[in-house]
């Protein structure tokens, strides 16, 4: 029904991060997390329970000096649309209580804290490492709260979350848009934090279905590719490189595979 | 003291000795209990799981309990569906397993999700994709037959059955408990089907990820399957163990070798398939995701070929030799051999396709994750086992678990 009474192109968020450009700031991580009032720990240094709904990873060709490289890699929520592009996400056909969910008319993943019970096979499921769990309450330090942006619910300790494309903006944007009677965004109506803090302008944000947006064109370059595409996970975050081994670091090959 | 309670015609120790002996189980109990609480009040934070780590030591104990709790809906199937009438003897005993093993799998999830209050969100809005749902729904559904087959065995307990409106009940449940029994065949093979498809679907996580017939990857009948090997497997063990305790002869031989003959046979059909499984998977499927067999038992401190040598040959292999020839059951050292083997393969089979599925990177720039369980997560699955432990001690005292005792211990 809801569908039916969709009368707009079904649109496909997604993102074009030029690796290239990538110093490994960090801004993006920040402004997500003041975004989405991701919650952290007194002692940060232990990452593996540590909440990042975008994490930097840092890459390196593995030659050494003087032909060391490296590059840095932002790693959001890879939005998959599964096999076939049906929205059977990894995560989302696993969740028992469809407390994820794949969004036709975006093709956003999105996370129902309210419904999600904490069983964590999403997290089995996603091979990106793109899920997080709660493993405490979140405590903010005296008069943070203040700070913390009303668009977006915390929390609360045993249950899962991840990036959700800045959702919140997609939601108030459309409502500024039926209020001024139009069904459409435009592309700059509807931007990620992430993508918004970038200094270096690596993150293009945009409906990867939409021609007039820029990540229609982006994503068809030469150099551009998904990580991990063999697994049919379908990912709607693209990554651009000139350089061979960074985009030989997005997917697996057997050594008769390697050059 | 409670001499009344116990069946007529046995010998059981004295009343002292057994409350020592449950008093031992309630203090193991009492720890698990008190790490369970713990992790409600506190929190997953009580554990080691981490967000490499969602599944680990709990949810391996579950689907290893599962497998092992397979022999009462599969020596229900072959007593009261294919007729094997010999097995009425040891049937008690495989059901009251079953029972403990389920009910523990319960408790143990009810640990385990971050949520417990919002546990029955699973069923309300159940998303019939997933193979946990399916797995929520039959476990429930066969725990409540197991309940019901294992009542009429508590209805039989010499107090109880004096009163008669218990004891006409135990016998028409009795009567009707064929029904139950397929009842149980039919859940256990889906249950146990979808927790094999649990890791099966992973299309994400090539060390788990099978191909398979319509919705089901080849890990649904494996898992079936190797719960019916080595489910009577671990009846016949704990049955050994009873009797090591209570030294005495309980069921009688030709009982427990037809089960491992039984067992023999699906333990050797099985791994066949699993060596058929392993091959297609370390041949087709691992490699168009770009994985060689070696790179998922390799550069790290623990899973190495090994694993799977143990798990296929020396627990799936050598024990199905042994249980199918007449000679390996009659030696009562090959015969346990074979049948702790089969269980332990059981066990390591559930293991790797829980944690060393988390284990292995599938991005090609992070690492291997490493894990241990938190006290915490021990007691928890520690909590279980001395449950089994005081339930088993109860029912063998009060209740008339083994048909056979009286006539192999005469003496009493």
């Amino acid at each position: 029904m809801k569908e039916e009474q969709n009368h707009e192109k079904a649109k496909r968020y997604g993102m074009v991060i030029d690796l290239d450009k990538c110093t490994g700031c960090g801004a993006c991580m920040v402004a997500c997390m003041a975004e989405n009032n991701v919650p952290f720990k007194e002692d940060e240094s232990k990452k593996l329970d540590s909440i990042t709904w975008l994490r930097v990873y840092k890459l390196t060709n593995r030659k050494p000096f003087p032909d060391t490289e490296i590059c840095y890699l932002p790693r959001p929520c890879q939005h998959c649309g599964g096999k076939g592009n049906h929205g059977h996400s990894p995560c989302v056909s696993v969740c028992p209580a469809t407390a994820t969910d794949y969004s036709k008319e975006t093709g956003i993943v999105s996370q129902i804290y309210t419904r999600c019970f904490g069983c964590r096979y999403c997290m089995a499921a996603c091979p990106y490492h793109a899920r997080y769990f709660n493993w405490w309450d979140p405590v903010w330090p005296d008069g943070m709260e203040k700070y913390l942006s009303p668009n977006v619910s915390v929390r609360m300790r045993g249950i899962v979350e991840k990036c959700s494309f800045c959702f919140h903006r997609y939601q108030i944007a459309m409502d500024k848009a039926y209020y001024e009677g139009r069904g459409e965004l435009e592309e700059n109506e509807y931007q990620t934090a992430c993508t918004q803090a970038c200094p270096a302008n690596a993150i293009t944000f945009g409906d990867l279905n939409n021609p007039e947006h820029a990540v229609y064109e982006l994503k068809k370059e030469k150099n551009a590719f998904r990580l991990l595409e063999r697994l049919q996970t379908n990912p709607k975050v693209y990554y651009l490189s000139n350089r061979e081994w960074v985009r030989r670091a997005g997917d697996n090959y057997l050594e008769k595979e390697k050059k | 003291m409670d001499s009344a309670l116990i069946p007529k015609g046995v010998k059981r120790c004295p009343t002292w000795q057994f409350a020592l002996w449950i008093g031992a189980a309630g203090a193991v109990l009492l720890w698990g209990v008190f790490a369970m609480l713990l992790c409600w009040f506190k929190g997953l934070n009580q554990t080691n799981m981490n967000d490499s780590y969602g599944f680990a030591l709990w949810i391996w104990a579950d689907l290893a309990v599962i497998a092992l709790g397979g022999g009462a809906f599969f020596t229900g199937f072959l007593r009261y569906i294919v007729g094997k009438d010999e097995l009425k003897n040891i049937i008690n005993y495989a059901v009251l397993i079953g029972f403990i093993c389920y009910s523990s799998a319960l408790l143990i999830l009810a640990i385990d999700i971050g949520q417990p209050l919002r546990g029955w969100f699973i069923f309300w809005h159940a998303n019939v994709h997933s193979m946990l749902t399916e797995v929520a729904f039959c476990l429930t559904c066969y725990f409540v037959v197991l309940t019901i087959e294992y009542v009429p065995l508590i209805l039989e307990n010499r107090q109880i059955d004096k009163v008669p409106f218990f004891h006409r009940l135990g016998h028409n449940m009795h009567e009707i408990m064929a029904v139950f029994a397929a009842t149980g065949a039919f859940l256990s093979f889906f249950h146990q089907g979808s927790l094999g498809g649990v890791p099966g679907v992973l299309f994400g996580r090539p060390f788990a990820y099978r191909e398979g017939i319509f919705i089901w990857p080849w890990t649904f009948f494996l898992y079936t399957w190797s719960a019916a090997a080595c489910g009577p497997c671990f009846t016949i063990l704990v049955t050994w163990i009873t009797e090591k305790i209570t030294k005495k002869k309980l069921v009688k031989q030709n009982v427990i070798e037809l089960l491992a003959k039984i067992s023999g046979w699906m333990i050797g059909t099985y791994i066949i398939a699993k060596i058929i499984d392993t091959l297609y998977w370390a041949k087709v499927t691992a490699p168009a995701a770009g994985f060689n067999l070696m790179d998922f038992y390799s550069n790290n401190p623990f899973y190495g070929i090994w694993i799977l040598i143990l798990e296929i040959v020396i627990c799936g292999v050598v024990p199905a030799l042994i249980l199918i020839t007449e000679k390996g059951r009659k030696n009562p050292v090959t015969l346990m051999t074979g049948i702790i083997l089969a269980v332990l393969g059981a066990c390591v089979n559930r293991w790797v396709m829980v944690l060393q599925v988390m284990a292995v990177p599938v991005l090609t720039f992070e690492s291997w994750a490493m894990y241990y369980p938190s006290w915490q997560e021990v007691a928890t699955t520690i909590l279980p086992v001395a449950y089994g432990v005081i339930l088993i001690s109860l029912s063998y005292r009060y209740l008339p678990v083994f048909p056979q005792e009286q006539e192999l211990n005469p003496e009493a």
